[in-house]
């Protein structure tokens, strides 16, 4: 990294089942304007617009770059589209950090986002080829075999997943843009919730949103100049790999392991046990929290369900894990991994409300898309890297 | 290389369609009420002077814009293509063109087709053409039929049921048609299933043998040109039992999806089990295809209707871990 990054604005949409309000191009819109406000910057001051959605089909939205640049000032500017499925919104704004700390740009807007509602997603991810049979329903059957054989490897309680739904839906209630606020949730009310795809409850799995995120990004002089403290970029990762090849563990991904050792190392973390305090990750099925806290190192393999259950993950936890409700309560698929940068970006800004960590100094946030195929993350400070 | 590779690749059709339903928002809500109404709706930019259909925001300065103008309905053709050999879902099923009208009281082109009854002679820059509308509207760019030579034009016929409510949302369906290819190695795993043989294709190096074959070895790209047939017996390494309706799922709920590792191969490979009663099934488990019969045996996954439970002990999970 060669120029420090700093996030200087952050701005989210409510998350809602049906923004039918606003058109797609306003519901960039108005998240964008909030990561301006909140940088105290106007459209002039952006150089470049990084933006990101999930694959076309999801919403049957070719080309949306093409026809948005006058709803988010890109006007005359660089406009950049990425694509990594799931993962988009993280990688998305790892693209548009790579345009600070390169030096090319130095300030630049990010905005990811999705709108469920115009569409049906699980179609989008059932779309039967000639010569095949489906046998796979949407995401939750990819991922419940996965999650199965999470629970036969780890010996992990069966409730593991109903108190992780149970965590994220009860600190849902803290995030005002939370989607899914379910009042007085409790564990007999997810337990007893229909099975969808077996082991997967039908509260234990993210929603379907409309909505958007934006963030502002500069340049180091630019960060030590605004009006409120901004989330310094110590490190991001990404790494891909294939769906399937002989003996891939999809459970515990090589590309998640990679991406997470690269960050690390970027950021100077020695023990990441030790000395990140919080972490936004991806986890739209309940299971995927255990599982992803041990490709992230923050559990020996077999013992993530552990910090669940011990209460590591929970917001008053040692090191708390989706503070703002995560996917599970808002899940705009193309946002959602940039809502987990945003988050994690405001807990070292000590501008995360009610669901703020008291002394959080470094935020992790995490993003995985595909078939558990693509991964990116960031790290964040309080303080220059 | 196996001769089997100099096949063609079959192929079949592929239709992707689906009405996706767009949310105006309350600038685009004033346009598509007004088509409903019969008439046009523009707005005012700061720096683009009216234009039609109305913009959220200004195209320079990408600020709010909310000045909105009644335009038209006439206007003038500042630029067409004309469509000799029009397609089933264009606009007009005689030749016809697509114009940049710029509608009296706008300041940009509006893009709409033009009837001038399939003689192209009949149209040129600086033609006045105006709507033909439909009688019964919905709020759909639809509602106007096509422009036509002002001459000829009519006023848009009062709605048999008028509307107070504002159009919020409009509905674009899409419609994909491919002509899918299935591949060459894919091919080849897809004819032996007309002859109730699985193939799979050895990686190089014959360690790992992948089913369906995929041309090339994902680990590394290399191709895997070598044919090989396995067991319709194998191990089921991961399940899920489905409880939730999808589109293009034909199976009765619930089912059990499985991940069976077939013997002879090192990949998971996707299907259904069925003939087994709910909670046996397992980790482990052995399993058999179930053919579909001789007569119905296809190019297709569908040749194997199912698979079911073997009378065999279970594997040891030690023995499929790595493939799970």
């Amino acid at each position: 990294m060669t120029q420090r990054c700093g996030v200087i604005g952050v701005g989210q949409t409510k998350y809602d089942a049906k923004r039918i309000d606003v058109s797609m191009p306003g519901l960039l819109r108005e998240a964008a304007l909030r990561a301006l406000e909140d940088a105290e910057l106007t459209w002039s001051d952006i150089e470049a617009v990084v933006i990101g959605k999930a694959p076309d089909m999801f919403e049957g939205m070719m080309y949306p770059e093409n026809y948005l640049a006058d709803a988010i000032g890109a006007t005359g500017k660089p406009l950049l589209r990425v694509h990594t499925a799931g993962s988009v919104g993280g990688s998305t704004a790892n693209v548009a950090i790579s345009m600070i700390t390169s030096g090319i740009h130095d300030r630049v807007l990010t905005i990811a986002w999705e709108k469920q509602s115009e569409s049906n997603a699980m179609w989008g991810l059932t779309l039967s080829p000639p010569f095949s049979v489906s046998v796979v329903a949407g995401a939750g059957g990819f991922f419940a075999p996965l999650i199965r054989t999470y629970i036969r490897r780890s010996n992990a309680p069966e409730d593991t997943g109903i108190r992780v739904a149970l965590k994220d839906r009860q600190n849902a209630h803290k995030n005002p843009y939370a989607h899914l606020k379910i009042d007085d949730i409790t564990f007999d009310q997810i337990a007893n919730s229909p099975m969808l795809w077996d082991p997967i409850r039908y509260l234990e799995s993210c929603p379907s949103s409309d909505g958007a995120c934006a963030m502002v990004l500069t340049n180091e002089s630019l960060a030590e100049r605004t009006p409120r403290k901004p989330a310094w970029v110590h490190g991001t990762a990404m790494r891909s790999e294939p769906t399937q090849f002989a003996r891939r563990d999809a459970v515990n991904p090589m590309a998640g392991r990679l991406a997470a050792q690269d960050l690390y190392k970027q950021a100077g973390i020695q023990d990441p046990r030790k000395e990140i305090d919080c972490m936004e990750i991806y986890v739209p099925f309940s299971w995927f929290e255990p599982m992803w806290m041990e490709t992230m190192g923050f559990a020996d393999e077999g013992e993530g369900w552990k910090l669940t259950y011990e209460g590591v993950t929970a917001l008053d936890g040692s090191r708390p894990v989706n503070m703002s409700g995560g996917v599970l309560s808002s899940n705009p698929i193309g946002a959602s991994g940039m809502c987990r940068y945003a988050e994690a970006a405001n807990q070292v800004r000590g501008l995360a409300g009610e669901h703020q960590i008291d002394g959080a100094r470094k935020a992790l946030g995490h993003a995985y898309g595909g078939g558990s195929q693509y991964f990116s993350m960031v790290l964040f400070g309080d303080t220059r890297p | 290389m196996s001769e089997a590779y100099d096949q063609e690749a079959l192929r079949g059709p592929h239709v992707i369609e689906y009405p996706f339903r767009r949310s105006c928002g309350p600038v685009l809500s004033r346009f598509f009420s007004g088509l409903r109404d019969g008439k046009l709706v523009g707005i005012r930019s700061q720096t683009a002077g009216v234009l039609v259909p109305p913009a959220e925001y200004d195209p320079q300065t990408a600020e709010a814009l909310e000045e909105f103008v009644d335009v038209g309905p006439a206007g003038e053709v500042v630029s067409y293509a004309w469509v000799s050999s029009p397609r089933p879902k264009q606009p007009l099923q005689r030749p016809f063109a697509y114009a940049l009208i710029k509608l009296d009281g706008a300041d940009a082109g509006f893009l709409h087709a033009v009837d001038v009854g399939g003689d192209e002679a009949s149209i040129a820059i600086g033609t006045r053409v105006a709507p033909r509308w439909k009688a019964e509207r919905v709020g759909h760019i639809t509602d106007i039929e096509c422009f036509v030579p002002e001459s000829e034009a009519q006023p848009a016929p009062p709605l048999t049921e008028p509307v107070e409510e504002p159009v919020k949302s409009v509905t674009t369906p899409i419609r994909l048609e491919y002509d899918f290819r299935a591949g060459k190695a894919q091919s080849v795993f897809l004819r032996g299933l007309a002859e109730k043989k699985i193939l799979g294709a050895k990686a190089i190096g014959g360690d790992l043998v992948y089913v369906p074959p995929r041309g090339a070895d994902p680990r590394n790209a290399e191709l895997t040109p070598e044919f090989v047939e396995v067991a319709d017996t194998g191990t089921v390494v991961t399940y899920s039992i489905v409880r939730v309706p999808s589109d293009n799922i034909s199976f009765d709920l619930p089912y059990v999806c499985i991940n069976v590792l077939l013997d002879g191969s090192h990949i998971p490979f996707f299907h259904v089990l069925q003939d087994c009663p709910l909670g046996e099934e397992r980790i482990g488990m052995r399993v058999k295809a179930k053919w579909a019969p001789d007569d119905q045996l296809t190019t297709s996954v569908a040749s194997i209707e199912y698979f079911e439970p073997l009378d065999e002990p279970d594997v040891p999970f030690d023995q499929i871990r790595e493939y799970c």
